[in-house]
């Protein structure tokens, strides 16, 4: 201790107090400074430069997400589409269809009323016919005078051969 | 691999001439042998004088054919305050001479140099006179500015730090990068500010503290290294040295301590009264402990470190006749080598150990306990004091 305490030189301790002092004023004016300021600029850049990226990452995330989302939509509208369309063609299809056989009954009907018609208006000729032909051939009979059975018989024989009834 | 390379020459490079430097300046001052020093005696005094501070610039010493001792080296200046105002003169004018026996007179002052220190006569002596412990009786210490040794190591130490960390920080101005030297400072730097002063300071106050914290630690570790090389600084290994650079740490801590601080010192909250009473000096005693632990621990690696390292190399001498020349040098070489490579981790972990202790005294002091004790009960308020 004895030693220590003469070792100890007051004047050098004053020069190093005055030299640490001074270096310590220089070296954090013109180093630590300079070099700390940009340490912490270069680590924030870095920190905002991978901020950024995770913020673009999820953006894309958000956007991609949006794209499924937009694809699923449109899928379903074109689903959706697709449903309506066929059951439009079908209604269209069984709509016509209905309207058809409608249409068809009506034609036949109308067909067999015309027929009905036409059969009865041929029916009534037919009498018409029938009538004035018995008419004529009693006519013809009565002015022939009726000479012979045979002659008669040949004459209603001839005359409906002559006949042709419809 | 060609970096290793690289790294392992510089190593080996350093570590050669640290064990070379004791064999070159092992010539000292015993002039009564030609230069030699062979007793254990001896190597002790050599390993003292060279541990103490010294007012010239020693690289080696010689004896020439005529038997005149040499000394290689140059001289510098010597700043005194004596009785008579200020006196500064080369050291040169000691010529070498470290026991008091040559008197020098510098405008009325008659001075004298011994062990390293310079004394002033009393008035009418004109010789030293020496009590039986060999302390000078009628001479006392001067108040001693000189740019001694270890002056100028500060100084190489100051402008290699300036001039390195200065081309680091306007590395930055070319880009984030640094390139070249500056790449190999820049971890250095972060090192100390994420591993020691962020975590043990806190992240809110750390960055009024990185100018002294940075400072101090490249001041200690460049220094640390300066004293392993050939130069044969002991910067860090002088008590005045450390006393200074603690006391720094101490003036900081307490300028910057905030009411909790003095708070746990005077008041220790969450203890009864009477433990408040009797904790206050011990935690007084505890505040100024705090960096005398800072000091000695410093002084004492350092210190113990050259000596070791001188004295592995002087076993070269105290063997020489037992294992012979080369026996005895290759052994020396060995020991010293290795011891040298400890020395070097030494180096650094000193001045981390200082730098880190010292912001962590900052972060006790400036550390917010903004739950205000309610650990009151349960005795956490010690925790302050788990590492004193």
């Amino acid at each position: 201790m004895d030693q220590l305490l003469n070792d100890f030189s007051p004047g050098l301790f004053i020069m190093q107090a005055i030299i640490l002092l001074i270096l310590i004023f220089l070296m954090a004016k013109f180093a630590w400074k300079p070099i700390l300021n940009s340490l912490n600029d270069r680590e924030e850049g870095i920190q905002n430069a991978l901020d950024e990226a995770e913020n673009a990452r999820k953006e894309m995330q958000n956007l991609q997400a949006d794209n499924e989302r937009l694809l699923k939509e449109a899928r379903e509208e074109r689903d959706a589409m697709m449903k309506d369309a066929r059951e439009i063609k079908d209604k269209i299809l069984a709509d016509a269809k209905t309207e058809a056989e409608a249409q068809t009954t009506t034609m036949i009907e109308n067909a067999k009323a015309t027929i009905v018609q036409e059969q009865k208006a041929a029916i009534a000729e037919l009498k018409k016919k029938v009538g004035e032909l018995s008419i004529g051939i009693a006519q013809t009979v009565v002015q022939k005078e009726l000479s012979s059975q045979d002659d008669h018989l040949k004459l209603v024989e001839g005359m409906l051969e002559k006949v042709t009834l419809n | 691999m060609a970096r290793n390379i690289t790294i392992k020459f510089i190593a080996i490079l350093v570590l050669t001439l640290s064990a070379l430097s004791a064999f070159a300046s092992s010539g000292g001052d015993a002039p009564k042998k030609a230069g030699q020093i062979n007793t254990k005696k001896e190597i002790k005094d050599y390993i003292n004088h060279h541990l103490a501070d010294s007012h010239d610039f020693a690289l080696y010493s010689y004896t020439n054919d005529t038997g005149e001792r040499k000394h290689v080296g140059f001289s510098l200046p010597v700043i005194i305050w004596t009785s008579k105002g200020l006196r500064t003169f080369m050291s040169s004018k000691f010529h070498h001479n470290d026991n008091g026996h040559l008197i020098v007179d510098a405008n009325g002052v008659k001075l004298t140099k011994i062990h390293s220190k310079i004394y002033e006569l009393d008035k009418g002596a004109s010789e030293v006179s020496f009590d039986e412990n060999h302390h000078a009786t009628n001479a006392h210490k001067v108040l001693d500015f000189s740019i001694t040794k270890s002056v100028f190591g500060m100084l190489i130490a100051s402008l290699l730090m300036f001039l390195g960390f200065r081309s680091l920080a306007n590395g930055y101005k070319k880009g984030a990068i640094p390139t070249g030297f500056a790449r190999v400072l820049e971890p250095l730097v972060l090192y100390v500010r994420d591993e020691i002063a962020r975590p043990n300071i806190g992240e809110k106050h750390y960055r009024k503290f990185m100018g002294f914290l940075l400072t101090v630690f490249f001041f200690i570790w460049v220094l640390n290294l300066l004293g392993l090389t050939p130069l044969g600084f002991n910067v860090t290994g002088n008590i005045a040295i450390t006393v200074c650079l603690a006391l720094f740490t101490f003036i900081i801590v307490q300028f910057s301590a905030n009411k909790d601080y003095w708070k746990h010192i005077f008041w220790m909250p969450g203890v009864p009264v009477l433990m408040k009473i009797v904790l206050m000096p011990i935690e007084i005693l505890g505040m100024l402990t705090k960096p005398f632990s800072l000091l000695i621990r410093l002084f004492a690696n350092i210190t113990a470190g050259h000596a070791v390292v001188m004295g592995l190399i002087s076993v070269a001498y105290i063997t020489r006749e037992t294992l012979g020349a080369a026996g005895g040098f290759s052994v020396s070489l060995l020991l010293s080598l290795f011891i040298s490579l400890i020395e070097i981790l030494v180096a650094f972990l000193q001045a981390f150990i200082f730098t880190m202790l010292s912001s962590l005294f900052i972060g006790m002091a400036v550390e917010e306990h903004d739950h205000d004790h309610a650990h009151t009960a349960d005795g956490h308020g010690e925790e302050d004091n788990a590492i004193v």
